[in-house]
């Protein structure tokens, strides 16, 4: 019986070890924006014998928090989602773990903000001013093309921003006024108040609420939000349009450059997993299925933009750009500065 | 064990797993040097102003609920008419609404393009609109009214529809006029339901935060959005850590306060079944009442909302931009959009799963909360020291800051948080207080001379409880059930820092369309929205039809 007992015993272990292995697990931790085509994320599995889960966690911030908060025990292998703004903050916490991808090569050096490659960047996309283009067409108003355009009487009431305490494209937007005035971004601000500027506590709000254009026909023809907004609007229109109803203003240092990162978490048990799936990231097929998916573009030089992106998308030829390590100095005294400002 | 320490186990040992651990976990690690200083302390007379306008919201917002909740109250436990019960149901289903649906819809109704504004413009020939809703303290004031009048009309109107009509009847016979009897009979008869009403209210408004933000404005700061802006935005956990507590702190002080006038105030009476109160209206008076309450029910609940169904199923493109120039016509496309992946996105929500997690996490909310809070209820009803003690500590997790305790659950319970029970267990802490605040008023009002009765007639304890204090109880329960489903239903704070993406719910959903732009994602917002609004009521109406066996005419 005995005897038995042990035969069985060691043919289940010797079968157990020649079975094939099932799926090893992967977990990305992502902001609430995150999006990949399904048959992509399957491609991805099959061929790497993988299976991927996503944890959505928030916005930016939000999602920088947990995985600060988490550090000893961390939630996920690969985290994405961290942006320029929060990289220093990201870098100094030590979440990461560093990761010399092939794919870095070619990404321009205006991306590869770290240059210990801890967090590599997988996308960027520049939060500019949308405006309604038949609004200025009917009046023949000519559109602002810089800042100091925006403090002009006739556009008055026009603008619609969002308060940097509460959003992403709102902070962005207020480090482009800093980019451009420097510490005189106060008396930029103060002008724009006398000048009638509507602020809104977030994108949602400022886009559904307050713009003219989207579907929620608000009063203002001016809003601050993405430079991919108007690829957006002919891809979700309904009925469909052949050309975008907005565009973005993208003179010189108008537009803030968002660059998103993404990196390997500290103290993963994946790390094989974990690099392969950053490779994915900058993969051209990952590259090129992002614009549609999460509507930002490509850092790859050689991924292909889809049609809608390249008829409506205007990108700017010198986005402003300010030193990750200054925002994180100066980011609560900027805040602080403008919320003097507009709510004395 | 005493059959009391039994009581209390159940709960305690879920809220101190589910509540307290999180939350010390998070407060002991922010308020850890290695995080930075304590910038808080620093900037004190900054939140000294938050805090003096947060009380003072909450305190204008709960009084102005209280004086549009008790006249409806009457109407609900008075007066029987067409049309009562789906009234009844819509007043409560603002409570379950993301404040980000509700903000559109008030938009829609009273924004700069809203109706009423643009009705007023076309009438009177103006260029601007001469409203200004959106952004100002009336919008904060009229959208807390909204969302809490449910709490106020079923706690107030339960217990007003049961109360024994004779002691009134009495006192007129010795001549005391309709004003005397309300003064002296009927609102000290009432004071705990209303107590425990306005309790709920004032924390619910005291830890507002999406109405703030969204209908109030970046001028409006209140704790809840600066511990939001600190611990997110700044990613300054002690600050928010510092916030916590004192936000915790002010809830206690108020729970214990409740509890200390409500002990007083409680008189067990017979309980009435609620068919002797409720009755169609009869003299003028009353039917003018009944139609004005109605009417005002409507303009108030019903008519904010209209705007969502109605624009997931009116076209108003092709000449946006061109004002005036609409060509509204129907279309369902928005529905039929919502099943359909058209980008082939591996997130991709079909509308039927979105309803079912939510339906699903709902469920299993109710039922959680209802087995613990019964017992809890059962104890305070009786209150010995024990229940003095631990009463105020089990309003806290209305009182706590969803970013906190989200954060908490992070660090307290790790790879844990993926899974999908933890959802219903966050909510169940969020509805615990609301089920033991619902029940506990039924269950001190049940005179144990009734009791005692039975129990000398020969039935057992268990058959006592289910002859006795069951029927009496039902409408309470119902109302403790509605409660807890629809706190799950409508939550989204706790929702999204747990949910995993493959159990999207209703809400999560709705978020996630309006954060793209794009025509066809505004109308799946609206149309979710809009299957959001109907699921909601319909469940509440089931919920309220429930009726158990034996509890007859209550």
């Amino acid at each position: 019986m005995k005897r038995l007992l042990l035969f069985t015993i060691s043919l289940a272990l010797l079968l157990a070890g020649c079975a094939p292995k099932g799926p090893q697990p992967l977990t990305v931790l992502t902001h609430d924006s995150f999006s990949v085509s399904e048959n992509l994320i399957n491609q991805f599995e099959s061929e790497n014998n993988v299976k991927v889960t996503f944890v959505k966690g928030g916005d930016a911030g939000s999602v920088l928090n947990k995985a600060i908060l988490s550090k000893d025990a961390p939630l996920a292998d690969v985290l994405y989602g961290v942006d320029n703004t929060f990289l220093s903050r990201a870098l100094d916490a030590g979440i990461y773990s560093p990761y010399q991808a092939a794919a870095l090569a070619d990404i321009p050096a205006e991306f590869k903000l770290d240059p210990q490659n801890r967090a590599l960047p997988v996308d960027y996309g520049d939060v500019c001013i949308n405006y309604d283009k038949s609004y200025f067409a009917t009046r023949n108003l000519p559109v602002p093309q810089s800042f100091s355009d925006l403090t002009k009487p006739e556009y008055k009431g026009l603008l619609v921003v969002e308060d940097p305490s509460t959003s992403s494209p709102g902070l962005a937007f207020l480090l482009a006024t800093i980019a451009r005035y420097g510490d005189g971004f106060q008396d930029f601000w103060r002008q724009l108040k006398d000048n009638d500027v509507t602020v809104v506590d977030s994108w949602e709000t400022a886009y559904y609420t307050n713009f003219s254009a989207s579907s929620g026909h608000g009063p203002q023809p001016m809003v601050v939000s993405y430079g991919s907004s108007p690829a957006a609007e002919v891809v979700f229109a309904d009925p469909p349009v052949s050309e975008s109803p907005t565009a973005s203003l993208v003179s010189d240092g108008m537009c803030f450059r968002q660059i998103e990162f993404a990196g390997i978490l500290k103290g993963t048990h994946n790390r094989a997993l974990a690099e392969k799936f950053i490779d994915f990231m900058l993969s051209k097929s990952f590259q090129e299925d992002m614009p549609l998916q999460m509507f930002v573009f490509p850092v790859i030089p050689n991924a292909v933009l889809p049609a809608v992106f390249v008829k409506n998308t205007q990108i700017p030829t010198s986005p402003a750009t300010l030193d990750p390590a200054i925002i994180a100095a100066k980011r609560d005294a900027w805040i602080q500065g403008w919320n003097s400002v507009m709510n004395p | 064990m005493t059959r009391r320490a039994r009581n209390w186990l159940a709960p305690t040992l879920f809220l101190l797993l589910f509540f307290f651990y999180p939350l010390v976990r998070v407060l002991l690690l922010s308020l850890r040097p290695e995080f930075g200083a304590l910038p808080a302390l620093a900037a004190l007379p900054e939140f000294l102003k938050v805090l003096q306008f947060t009380f003072f919201q909450a305190i204008l917002s709960t009084l102005l609920t209280l004086l549009v909740g008790v006249p409806i109250a009457y109407l609900f436990s008075h007066f029987d008419f067409y049309g009562k019960p789906i009234l009844r149901a819509l007043t409560a289903v603002p409570f379950m609404l993301p404040t980000v649906v509700v903000a559109a819809g008030f938009n829609a109704l009273l924004g700069p393009r809203g109706w009423v504004n643009l009705a007023l413009m076309g009438a009177f020939n103006l260029s601007i609109p001469p409203i200004t809703f959106v952004g100002t303290l009336s919008a904060i004031l009229i959208a807390h009214v909204f969302y809490n009048t449910t709490i106020v009309i079923r706690l107030v109107g339960n217990s007003w529809a049961q109360l024994d009509p004779r002691l009134g009847h009495a006192a007129r016979v010795l001549g005391a006029d309709s004003i005397t009897v309300l003064r002296r009979i009927t609102l000290p008869l009432l004071r705990p339901s209303f107590l425990a009403a306005a309790l709920l209210v004032f924390l619910f408004d005291f830890t507002s935060f999406g109405v703030i933000l969204l209908l109030g404005g970046p001028q409006f700061r209140t704790l809840e959005v600066e511990i939001y802006i600190q611990a997110l935005q700044f990613l300054n956990l002690p600050a928010a850590a510092v916030l916590s507590m004192i936000q915790l702190l002010c809830t206690l002080v108020f729970s214990i306060l409740y509890t200390r006038v409500v002990t007083q105030a409680v008189v067990p009476l017979n309980p009435r079944s609620a068919s002797m109160n409720i009755r169609p209206a009869r003299t003028m008076r009353e039917k003018v009442f009944v139609s004005a309450a109605s009417i005002f029910i409507i303009l108030l609940f019903v008519l904010p909302m209209a705007a969502l169904p109605a624009r997931s199923i009116v076209h108003l493109e092709p000449d946006r931009g061109e004002r005036g120039n609409f060509q509204p016509a129907l279309t369902l496309n928005n529905y039929r959009e919502l099943t359909i992946n058209r980008l082939g996105s591996v997130f991709y929500v079909p509308p039927v799963e979105a309803v079912r997690n939510s339906l699903a996490y709902a469920t299993i909310t109710v039922i959680l909360a209802l087995l613990l809070g019964f017992p809890a209820a059962s104890a305070l009803a009786r209150p010995a020291r024990l229940e003095r003690i631990i009463d105020p500590f089990l309003m806290l997790p209305l009182g706590a800051s969803a970013v906190t305790l989200g954060l908490g659950y992070i660090l307290a319970f790790n790879r844990w948080l993926y899974a999908p029970l933890l959802v219903p267990l966050a909510h169940t802490t969020l509805a615990l207080p609301f089920v033991i605040r619902s029940l506990q008023p039924a269950l001190a009002s049940i005179p144990q001379r009734l009791r005692d009765a039975a129990a000398v007639l020969g039935a057992s304890p268990g058959q006592v409880w289910r002859s006795v204090d069951l029927p009496i109880i039902t409408r309470a329960v119902a109302a403790a059930g509605v409660f807890a489903f629809t706190v799950s239903l409508g939550e989204f704070g706790a929702t999204s820092m747990l949910a995993r993406p493959e159990n999207p719910t209703m809400t999560t959903a709705i978020a996630r369309f309006l954060s793209q732009p794009g025509g066809l994602n505004y109308g799946q917002a609206m149309a979710m929205a809009t299957i959001l609004l109907v699921v909601t009521t319909t469940a509440i109406l089931v919920i309220e039809k429930i009726r158990l066996p034996g509890s007859g005419e209550f």
